[in-house]
């Protein structure tokens, strides 16, 4: 238990990284990014060794690579860190993006950037994968808190700072609503320990899960308070209209981290803490939650097919996304949950995919909005191709990873709540509206004309560099998700377990295998 | 006990040995030449095109190979299992991956290989001028890998991976030149109506884990007899809709006109003779499903039996002669359908007129495409007649699947065709009277639009001498060797498969131990007044045609026509209907969406937000003195959290 600290290493690493970034002096101040990228690479390959050593067979404990420490012992709180699979994947997810977003926005900030801007930029990226490696690797309910509520800090000032021209309203609103979501949390994480066992450890998840010996009444509140702030941060109808601005005002990069990993903070929390730690509190409410996801698949699918601003667009498919994800952990049978765990993965890189590539789009035509394109595949043939390829990925086309995860969120649905599944699964046809139309609209038709020596390249080498991790995952995992499935499986089932329920037979026992 | 002994019973499928264990390579090598090819970009444009096609002949070779061994075998030893890997374990969901060799889906295999191995080659030549021609190498292997993992796969699961594989590369095609932006919108038509189809394949495959526990054919198909007749009619009812949207059946048959904006080799060999004829793959192989569910076996020869005459009156109207083809693809697909719809005793039939009509129906493409590519892309039959003495092996072989088509004795698709008819007058009731006509009312029909067809663009007046303003001048000549020959290949099967494969029942026979054999059933007529009453309304049908269009003079420019022919010329309405239907209402409740999450939610939410940070200008300051403000909220929330912590003890 007490061996190499590694999930403590894994924060410190970055950590450093960005001091040594923010502090380099002027004269050497083009080794910022470099400098970055290195340190992203370290922290991958510590995250890659955790995988190697976690034990993933499902007998042995659910938290691994522990490390505890007294930290409040008056009020319960420890720094106490520990992964189960679920979050050992977010973590590897997390670490593997971090350095393909430094590649992508390598010269956001233009040939002539001012080093000390370009310090900050870098180096609040590299703060950001700190965080974003602690609340997954957190295994106390206080010391989850802190990092949830850390993490606004350096995605505020990437989009205040380094945003559109409506970063200020866009990081503003961001913050807002996350404050709010964060205030409820906090009510209720305060009032989780006195509802617990106590003690000085009293905010360990092992203490609290199955450990939460309030009233009915008090639990279902509880839940609520929780709950919240993880709908906010996922984001669901009809909490999610901060997201849009945020993403679309924000870079790319930073729209990848944001959207494609700390809003899994959300759903993460929902199975970890509703599921885990209220299991009453979560079956009793179920329907409302249900519902809610249901609208936001069909809501999120809509409003994408409507935005003319392609980076709204992608905000809207993850809202339609993560209402596929909060299905899947609410239906509460074994499918949809690993189900759900393997979709926080690959919405991961579909994001990814989708952002990074409408990025380098932008770069080169220096809009957002659809309708200023039009004939871009006879342009730039290779990213119009990268695109389509996350696009298909995003719109679950079988054969690529996020399919996978679909249909195992809508067939363990299906077991339970047979008329949810079913509406939800018309998000598919709105799905490939959403894609093939912006596809269309931008990239086919005749060849746009550009003054002479204007004409924008196809993606360079490092563009390239980051295009293909993005898609090798796609295909990977699309064709072989066991390795993601064989680590988040034992998770899920822990979880349903900690819930009391039990997945329900087929109703032709005799045709079945078992 | 009682699985044990089913087990037996059922005779479950031997692992395969020997050349059949190389099976996944049949998907394989297609495969690789996609992967090769996209990835490896310009550099292999220079023999791209000939890599793609000798991997397409090199899993041609493979099938053929395997079909020989099981051939070897006895009847009962034939089917033989593939495994894979361990695809999707995930809680109680647990699936590998797997392959199955059998008698259907090794003809399957025979017909997409040597048809798709055939088209590779007439597009080296079709397409040798094409800047992207690479690219369109590069679809054709994906397509062929996944319509071979289409029909090879051993479960539902993996089926779907293929089907939507095909899907993507019919997207792909008909796209290929979406430059043109109508080209472009009918690729995305094509991609969203058959969506809709996918919404039923994925509700289906839902309703089998639900069931059965399951989504592996094995398991399925064990249990589909005893499963209940509700539950299976439901299943049914949703592999159909996936079904008709794949194979352009009513309601969902939209798309396929559309979809001859692609090259014609990829209208020939996606659009006529393989992927558009999965719907019928996938009935065929879920019989059990549907032999327990009569209803939705009803509903599928229903499906059928309206298509077959929809496709047929639309075909009758159409002057270009790549949508009159595509109808016809429709009507003869419902042809499969219906009979796919009949039960055990129409399975083997479906599967039968789905091959010939795989080799005619591609072999007459790959002529229209020579005389597109002899007349300046030309697809306006009024602007054709008399190419037969300037295209001699385009018109004969055009002429031996037209023969075919029309069900002329002795060419193939007699042999299938006839063979749908009178089993369609085989049943109880108003069904045998109902399906029997309309299959003979629609054999007379065929034969007036596809003779119109031929005799329009082959023979009469040539219609082309004088090039109005703005054409060039046609030079009608006949295509290279590369095309022609893959013409004149189809144009021998065509010819004598139907005849071949019937021969002593072989067909059927060979494909009995997977559909099932059925009875001695007899029709409610007489077999030589089916066939009579069927070569007799061919004979007028072709008759009509000569008049109105060999012997009359034809005009150039479309007449008016009845209201049945405006109708049927504007497909009888069917995109008007789904415009008002679907699209316009959709298209307003998205903007009203956009609107009310702009003002509506975001006002809410919006004000809350500000009531909490203070009104605008307020904002403003929070941001600045950003890590103050956020001390004091925190603050603030933890006094909120003591109070209520406090009023709760």
């Amino acid at each position: 238990m007490s061996g190499f600290p590694l999930l403590t290493v894994m924060m410190v690493v970055p950590l450093v990284g960005a001091a040594v970034v923010a502090l380099l002096p002027g004269g050497s101040a083009r080794l910022a990014k470099p400098i970055a990228l290195a340190t992203s690479l370290v922290t991958l390959a510590l995250a890659l060794l955790a995988w190697a050593r976690f034990d993933g067979d499902g007998s042995s404990d659910r938290y691994q690579l522990t490390e505890t420490h007294s930290w409040i012992p008056q009020f319960g709180v420890s720094y106490a860190l520990g992964v189960d699979g679920i979050a050992l994947s977010l973590i590897v997810m997390a670490t593997i993006l971090t350095p393909v977003c430094l590649l992508a926005a390598w010269n956001d900030l233009g040939e002539d950037a001012e080093p000390q801007r370009e310090k900050t930029y870098f180096a609040l990226m590299l703060v950001l994968l700190t965080f974003m490696v602690g609340v997954f690797a957190a295994r106390d309910v206080f010391l989850f808190y802190v990092f949830f509520e850390a993490m606004l800090i350096p995605v505020y000032f990437l989009i205040g700072l380094f945003g559109g021209p409506r970063r200020q309203y866009a990081a503003v609103k961001f913050i807002l609503f996350s404050l709010v979501g964060g205030l409820v949390m906090l009510v209720a994480v305060i009032a989780l320990y006195f509802n617990g066992p106590g003690g000085e450890q009293g905010f360990l998840y092992e203490a609290l899960e199955g450990g939460v010996t309030a009233s009915t009444t008090t639990q279902r509140w509880l839940f609520v308070g929780f709950f919240i702030a993880f709908a906010i941060k996922a984001p669901m109808w009809p909490v999610h209209t901060w997201l849009p601005d945020a993403a679309s005002e924000a870079r790319p990069a930073t729209a990848v981290l944001l959207v494609g990993v700390l809003d899994k903070v959300g759903t993460f929390g929902m199975l970890r803490f509703c599921l885990g730690m209220f299991p009453e509190a979560s079956k009793w409410a179920t329907p409302v939650v249900i519902t809610l996801a249901v609208i936001s698949v069909i809501y999120g699918g809509l409003l994408a097919i409507g935005s003319r601003d392609i980076m709204r667009l992608i905000a809207f498919t993850s809202i339609s996304h993560f209402g596929l994800i909060v299905l899947g952990i609410f239906a509460m049978t074994s499918t949809a949950g690993s189900g759900s765990a393997l979709y926080m993965i690959n919405h991961g890189f579909a994001t990814a995919g989708l952002f990074l590539i409408a990025g380098f789009l932008i770069t080169r035509h220096g809009s957002q909005r659809i309708a200023d394109y039009g004939g871009w595949q006879r342009v730039t043939p290779l990213l119009a191709g990268t695109f389509l390829v996350s696009g298909l990925s995003s719109l679950a086309l079988p054969g690529l990873s996020s399919y996978v995860s679909e249909f195992l969120v809508l067939t363990g649905t299906y077991q339970r709540y047979e008329v949810a599944a079913v509406i939800a699964t018309l998000g598919i046809v709105l799905a490939a509206l959403y894609i093939l139309l912006t596809y269309q609209r931008v990239f086919t038709g005749p060849r746009p004309v550009f003054l002479e020596g204007r004409e924008p390249r196809d993606l360079g080498l490092r563009e390239k560099l980051v295009v293909v991790p993005i898609i090798a995952s796609f295909l990977l995992l699309g064709a072989y998700p066991k390795p993601v499935l064989d680590l988040v499986n034992p998770a899920v089932k822990q979880t349903l377990d900690l819930v009391g329920v039990t997945d329900p037979a087929p109703t032709n026992a005799s045709g079945s295998a078992q | 006990m009682n699985s044990l002994v089913q087990l037996a019973a059922e005779g479950e499928v031997a692992a395969a040995t020997g050349i059949t264990a190389y099976a996944w390579l049949l998907v394989g090598l297609p495969l690789l030449g996609a992967a090769l090819l996209l990835v490896g970009g310009r550099v292999t444009n220079a023999w791209g095109h000939l890599l793609a096609t000798a991997l397409s002949w090199a899993s041609f070779v493979l099938g053929f190979l395997i079909v020989l061994a099981m051939a070897g075998r006895g009847t009962e030893e034939r089917a033989a299992h593939v495994g894979g890997w361990n695809w999707v374990p995930a809680g109680q969901f647990q699936l590998e991956t797997g392959l199955l060799i059998d008698q259907l889906s090794i003809a399957f295999v025979l017909l997409i290989t040597f048809v798709g191995s055939l088209i590779h080659v007439y597009s080296i030549g079709y397409m040798e001028h094409d800047a992207d021609r690479r690219k369109f190498f590069a679809y054709l292997n994906l397509f062929v890998a996944s319509m071979l993992l289409l029909v090879l796969a051993d479960s539902y699961l993996l089926l779907f991976v293929g089907w939507e594989g095909v899907g993507l590369a019919s997207y792909l095609l008909i796209g290929f030149w979406n430059h043109n932006p109508a080209y472009a919108t009918a690729a995305n038509k094509a991609f969203f109506v058959n969506r809709v189809g996918d919404v039923g394949m994925s509700v289906a495959i839902m309703v089998m884990f639900f069931t059965f526990g399951a989504v592996d054919f094995e398991t399925v198909h064990a249990g589909a007899a005893e499963a209940g007749s509700t539950a299976m009619t439901v299943l049914g009812l949703l592999l159909l809709l996936g079904a008709c949207a794949k194979s352009a059946q009513f309601p969902l048959q939209s798309w396929l006109g559309d979809a001859m904006a692609g090259p014609t080799p990829v209208s020939a060999l996606i659009h006529a003779a393989t992927m558009v004829t999965a719907g019928v793959y996938l009935i065929v192989r879920s019989h059990t499903i549907f032999n327990a569910a009569p209803n939705a076996q009803l509903a599928v020869a229903v499906v059928g039996a309206i298509t077959l005459l929809y496709g047929a009156i639309v075909g009758c109207a159409k002057d270009d002669i790549k949508k009159a083809l595509a109808a016809s693809t429709m009507s003869q697909i419902g042809y499969m359908m219906l009979a796919a719809g009949l039960g055990p005793v129409g399975y083997a039939f479906a599967i039968f007129h789905l091959v010939t009509h795989g080799f005619f129906k591609a072999g007459m493409f790959l002529g229209a495409g020579s005389v597109m590519h002899g007349m300046n892309d030309q697809v306006n039959m009024r602007r054709f007649g008399g190419l037969s003495s300037a295209m001699k092996i385009t018109w004969v072989t055009f002429g031996l699947g037209w023969l075919a088509i029309l069900g002329v004795p002795p060419f193939s698709g007699f042999w299938s065709k006839d063979k749908i008819i009178e089993s369609a007058f085989i049943g109880e009731g108003w069904r045998p009277w109902v399906f029997g006509f309309v299959a003979l009312i629609g054999a007379g029909i065929t034969a007036f639009y596809m003779s119109r067809l031929f005799f329009m663009t082959f023979h009469g007046k040539k219609r082309w001498v004088d090039a109005r303003e703005g054409e060039p001048e046609y030079h009608p000549h006949e295509s290279p060797l590369t095309m022609t020959v893959p013409m004149i290949v189809l144009a021998v099967g065509s010819g004598v498969l139907g005849l071949a494969l019937s021969w002593g029942g072989t067909f059927s026979h060979w494909l009995e131990p997977v559909v099932g054999e059925h009875g001695d059933e007899h029709p409610v007529l007489a077999v030589p007044v089916i066939m009579g009453l069927t070569l007799l309304l061919v004979a007028g049908g072709a008759a009509y045609a000569w008049m109105l269009y060999w012997r009359d003079t034809v005009p150039e420019t479309a007449p008016r026509g009845s209201l049945l022919t405006q109708a049927a010329r504007a497909d009888l309405y069917q995109d008007a209907i789904n415009e008002g239907l679907f699209m316009r209402p959709g298209t307003h409740l998205t903007r009203a969406l956009v609107f009310t999450d702009g003002k509506g939610v975001d006002g809410v939410t919006g004000s809350l937000a500000a009531s909490i940070g203070g009104a605008s200008s307020r904002l403003r300051r929070l941001q600045t003195g950003y890590a103050r403000s956020y001390a004091l909220t925190m603050l603030t929330g933890v006094v909120v959290v003591l109070g209520a912590l406090w009023v709760m003890n």
